[in-house]
């Protein structure tokens, strides 16, 4: 049950939080730190079970790389149960959740001055629905919190985004909401394939990884998943939400949207493309290093050319994923391994550079770089965060992007020499695009304005703490692989077997 | 006529009594409190009655109608729609001038044409079923005759209520004349024995589902559906949507299931096409919409298309999971159909519809909980999660991935991405702020409880639908499995 209390401490807290505001306007806030510092706890208690991971489950159907599961019946009739599960992937993905939860509310915490109790509702919801979707392997359940966590993020960016919320917000719907009913299909059919042929149905996906598919069928049904996945990733020629749905959320939805939703598609192609159908992913391959690579040099070249903060932040994030989908079709562990460490090291630095974009535009209402420069002068601190986190964006040893995207580099490389040379383009791309955000923003000539406050307290805090986590993740990266490698291991091997 | 036929008959009976008694009621004294608890309650019993009928269940009363848990459970369905749309009837009424206590007594006769619709196994009672609910329901929707609009609506309805009557007729006709039966058994034996396709029967059923796309609004039959919603008052335009389709529509499913005209495979295409055409037309018009009325009459018309998906994979899969969807569809489409209006309705002023999405600007800050409501059916009628809509696409995608209906399923998923751009946008309009200075509260609330009550029954059940849908699917499957594994 503890599983289940991860997720309704959340959605409660919410609901806390929207009563909460009638007694007091900044109750919400206090009740949303409370509300997520108890999911810490959990979360940490799940953690704590790791080492003992061995002897915890007695549940012979699963491997030992599952720590805790729940799983109640809800849906008879079609064999749809209340199942959740957790390994050291979803464990890796709830904690990152946790901890951006605490950066969205912290960067909330000045800026959204109207309506805090529904505000803080939409994002525990939406914080309540993702870790649902880490949690959830019974398909049907996977799919009504894969879709639960987009209500909440659309309020957000429609009520308190910016000029152009309206456009993005629906957008941003559209796009998810159209291509998860394909991924809705492509899970019926799955299950209706195992019913004709067992007689019983079934949504749990330890049973449907067993399912005998039709190769021709399994390709459609992978490209189902594939196309709901990387839309939520994003992946080119699906990305094009992504930029407006950034720059007009408020800073916390940017964070929650970069650090946290993005990551459930990448988790998704982990947990569901690859193991599911693995035959027709290794057939895809190609095609999804392809679109990976393009994604990877498209976005590093879109970034480029922006001249709005979020948005060239929010390319950037399209460029990083594309390293995910890279290291996750390129079949061997390591590279796998690589995306899961780019998953938490993007999660945290875009969440940062998001809300350094935040407190650019609370002090400046503006996002342009047109009216920034020469900021170094005024506000030091921030702008070494922000060359800090720029520079974990483009690789530099010793922070945690840099292992990642190695890692996936050398995975690619085993599986296909070309794609691995022309992704490693990015590393020449990416210096260019952040290099342009410390010109063009914080160097050159002060530009004539008020003065300006740096860092209060709060952000010293927030961003601290980010910063400790990149230089943790980037000194220290056996930690996470030691807890991902179980979850991921099986699969590999599975995948080798069948090409031997 | 036995005990057993007159119980089966009850719920009917009580109908009629109803009515009987409501008019003799107006005639001693006019009290608009007074009829409406008189239908209320005449509700009640019918809706208690079908427990003895269901009893008595299957049990074929007089060659024309028979009563069975499929009649029994549509026949529910509509009594409860009814029900709220009378409690929303109450509040809409009670503050308009003029002599407002026939409404319902019109009411209660509607709900007994649907359920003589839902219960007939003959063409004569289907006719007469239509024909009940129709001529109540053209005297609905005008029933404030003191206004253009409503008047227009009237009119519009009733002539092309009468041509699609009179295609059923022929087509009722032709079938008549080939087979000389008019009972849906007898036709289904008739069928069985034809050896090859019969053009004058297939030319039959054609005109039928023509008169009855007319009923549902289908595409390219639609043409009244949105002047007629916008018209008609907004708690009888909740009526029309739910009670004479969703009567229309299990008949039409008994009608396919129970004849086997399943059988004649090039209605399929025709079929299909219509589907695809009232998904596609319905969702595209409604896009273009500036008035919720409007609007939601574009929605219904796609939301039939949706279900005509389920029913068209009928001829491919197992009759009981179609039972199973359709019956599922309905029951949340009725519920977010009727909640939908409902908010309409309680947003109505004597004078003014609340039609104008300008209306519903700020809704969310001003009137959060009816605001909520709104959304909810909306989300509902988007096929959003934990609510039962949500069941019901699943439903959809489920029978039309079973009977391998790709196009059509694809169809579906467009649709679905356009609906959810015009659901948002209203959702959008009452989070947005109001403009400060402008008036745009159409009335003061002076009592609406009954609305609000019916407001939250159905928005209670459309979650709990959403979440915990196992009891209802329960209770379906027990229906479907009249048409056999």
């Amino acid at each position: 049950m503890m599983l289940s209390s991860l997720i309704a401490v959340l959605f409660l807290g919410g609901i806390a939080a929207w009563t909460a505001e009638r007694w007091n306007p900044s109750a919400p806030r206090w009740i949303a730190i409370g509300t997520l510092a108890l999911e810490a706890l959990l979360a940490g208690s799940q953690f704590a079970g790791l080492d003992a991971s061995t002897t915890l489950l007695s549940t012979p159907s699963l491997s030992s790389a599952w720590l805790a599961e729940v799983d109640l019946p809800w849906i008879p009739r079609f064999g749809i149960g209340f199942h959740l599960a957790a390994d050291g992937l979803s464990l890796l993905l709830i904690a990152l959740t946790v901890l951006l939860g605490f950066m969205a509310a912290s960067s909330s915490w000045t800026e959204i001055d109207q309506r805090t109790g529904f505000f803080y509702f939409n994002l525990l919801t939406c914080l309540a629905g993702t870790v649902g979707v880490f949690l959830a392997v019974d398909l049907f359940l996977f799919f009504l919190f894969w879709e639960v966590m987009i209500v909440p993020m659309y309020f957000l960016i429609s009520i308190w985004g910016h000029e152009n919320r309206i456009y993005a917000a629906i957008k941003f719907v559209i796009f998810t909401q159209v291509s998860s009913l394909l991924m809705l299909i492509s899970i019926i059919v799955l299950a209706l394939v195992h019913y004709h042929a067992t007689g019983a149905f079934t949504f749990d996906y330890f049973v449907l990884l067993n399912a005998r598919l039709d190769p021709e069928l399994s390709i459609w049904l992978m490209l189902g998943f594939f196309i709901a996945f990387t839309v939520k990733l994003p992946a080119v020629p699906f990305h094009t939400w992504l930029p407006d749905a950034h720059t007009q959320a408020p800073t916390g939805g940017s964070v929650i949207l970069a650090g946290v939703l993005l990551k459930t598609g990448a988790y998704g192609l982990l947990r569901f493309v690859i193991p599911l159908f693995p035959d027709a992913a290794h057939r895809f391959a190609p095609v999804a290093l392809a679109l990976g690579v393009v994604s990877v040099l498209y976005a590093a070249l879109m970034a480029f050319a922006q001249s709005d903060f979020k948005r060239l932040v929010a390319y950037t994030s399209v460029s990083h994923m594309g390293f995910i989908l890279l290291g996750a079709f390129s079949w061997n562990l390591l590279a796998m391994q690589g995306a899961v460490v780019t998953m938490l090291a993007h999660g945290l630095s875009a969440g940062a550079l998001f809300m350094i974009a935040g407190s650019l535009q609370h002090r400046l209402h503006s996002r342009e770089f047109g009216k920034m420069g020469g900021l170094w002068q005024v506000i030091p601190q921030l702008s070494a965060f922000t060359l800090f986190f720029i520079m974990a964006t483009l690789g530099l040893p010793g922070l945690g992007n840099f292992v990642g995207e190695f890692l996936v580099l050398i995975g690619v490389f085993q599986a296909n020499t070309a794609a691995a040379a022309v992704a490693a383009l990015a590393l020449i791309l990416s210096p260019v695009y952040a290099l342009i955000v410390i010109q063009r923003a914080y160097h050159g000539p002060l530009q004539t304005r008020p003065l300006l406050a740096d860092c209060s307290v709060r952000e010293l805090a927030s961003l601290g703490l980010l910063v400790a986590a990149l230089v943790w993740l980037g000194l220290h990266p056996q930690a996470v692989l030691d807890v991902s490698k179980p979850a991921l291991q099986p699969w590999v091997q599975n995948l080798n077997a069948k090409e031997t | 006529m036995k005990l057993g036929s007159l119980i089966a008959l009850a719920p009917f009976l009580a109908m009629t009594v109803t009515a009987v008694a409501a008019m003799l009621a107006i005639a001693v004294k006019r009290n608009l409190a007074l009829i409406n608890g008189i239908a209320g309650a005449g509700i009640v019993i019918s809706l208690l009655l079908l427990a003895p009928a269901r009893q008595q269940a299957p049990a074929q009363v007089t060659p024309l109608l028979r009563i069975d848990d499929y009649a029994l459970f549509f026949i529910a369905l509509l009594l409860c729609a009814g029900l709220a749309v009378l409690g929303l009837c109450h509040d809409y009424f009670k503050e308009r001038g003029g002599e407002n206590e026939e409404l319902p007594l019109l009411l209660v006769t509607a709900l007994l044409g649907g359920s003589v619709l839902a219960a007939s196994s003959h063409f004569a009672a289907f006719f007469l079923g239509l024909e009940i609910l129709s001529i109540s329901l053209f005297t609905l929707i005008g029933y404030p005759v003191n206004q253009l609009r409503p008047l227009e609506a009237a009119i519009k309805y009733l002539i092309l209520s009468g041509v699609s009557s009179a295609f059923l007729l022929m087509g009722i006709a032709f079938l008549y004349a080939q087979s000389g039966e008019l009972s849906f058994n007898g036709m289904n034996r008739f069928i069985l024995s034809q050896p090859a396709m019969n053009t004058v029967v297939l030319s039959g059923i054609v005109l039928i589902v023509a008169g009855l796309g007319f009923k549902l609004s289908l595409v390219p039959f639609h043409l009244w559906t949105p002047d007629v919603y916008e018209g008609a008052p907004a708690p009888v335009t909740a009526f029309i949507a739910t009670v004479s389709k969703g009567a229309v529509f299990a008949l039409l499913l008994r009608l396919f299931a129970e004849t086997g005209s399943y059988a004649y495979t090039p209605l399929q295409p025709v079929l299909g096409f219509i589907a695809v055409l009232s998904i596609l037309g319905g969702n595209l018009l409604a896009l273009l919409q500036k008035n919720v009325k409007r609007l939601l009459a574009y929605s219904s018309i796609a939301h039939m298309g949706y279900l005509l998906v389920a029913f068209i994979a009928g001829a491919r899969i197992a009759k009981p999971l179609v039972v199973e969807s359709v019956g599922f569809y309905l029951v949340a489409y009725f519920i977010t159909t009727i909640g939908a209006f409902g908010v309409v309705s309680v947003l109505s002023s004597a004078d003014r519809e609340a039609g104008d999405i300008a209306v519903y600007r700020g809704l969310f800050w001003r009137r959060p909980w009816l605001a909520g409501t709104f959304t909810l059916m909306l989300l509902s009628l988007a096929g959003i999660p934990l609510t039962a809509g949500f069941i019901g696409k699943f439903y959809i995608f489920a029978s039309g991935a079973d009977g391998k209906l790709w196009g059509l399923l694809a169809a579906v998923i467009v649709g679905s991405g356009l609906g959810l751009f015009y659901y948002l946008r209203i959702i959008v309009t009452m989070s947005t702020e109001e403009d400060e200075g402008k008036e745009t509260e159409l009335r003061t609330m002076p009592g609406e409880q009954l609305s609000a009550l019916t407001l939250a029954v159905l928005s209670l059940l459309l979650v709990w639908f959403g979440i915990l849908p196992e009891s209802l699917i329960h209770s379906i499957r027990a229906v479907a499995d009249i048409f056999g594994k």
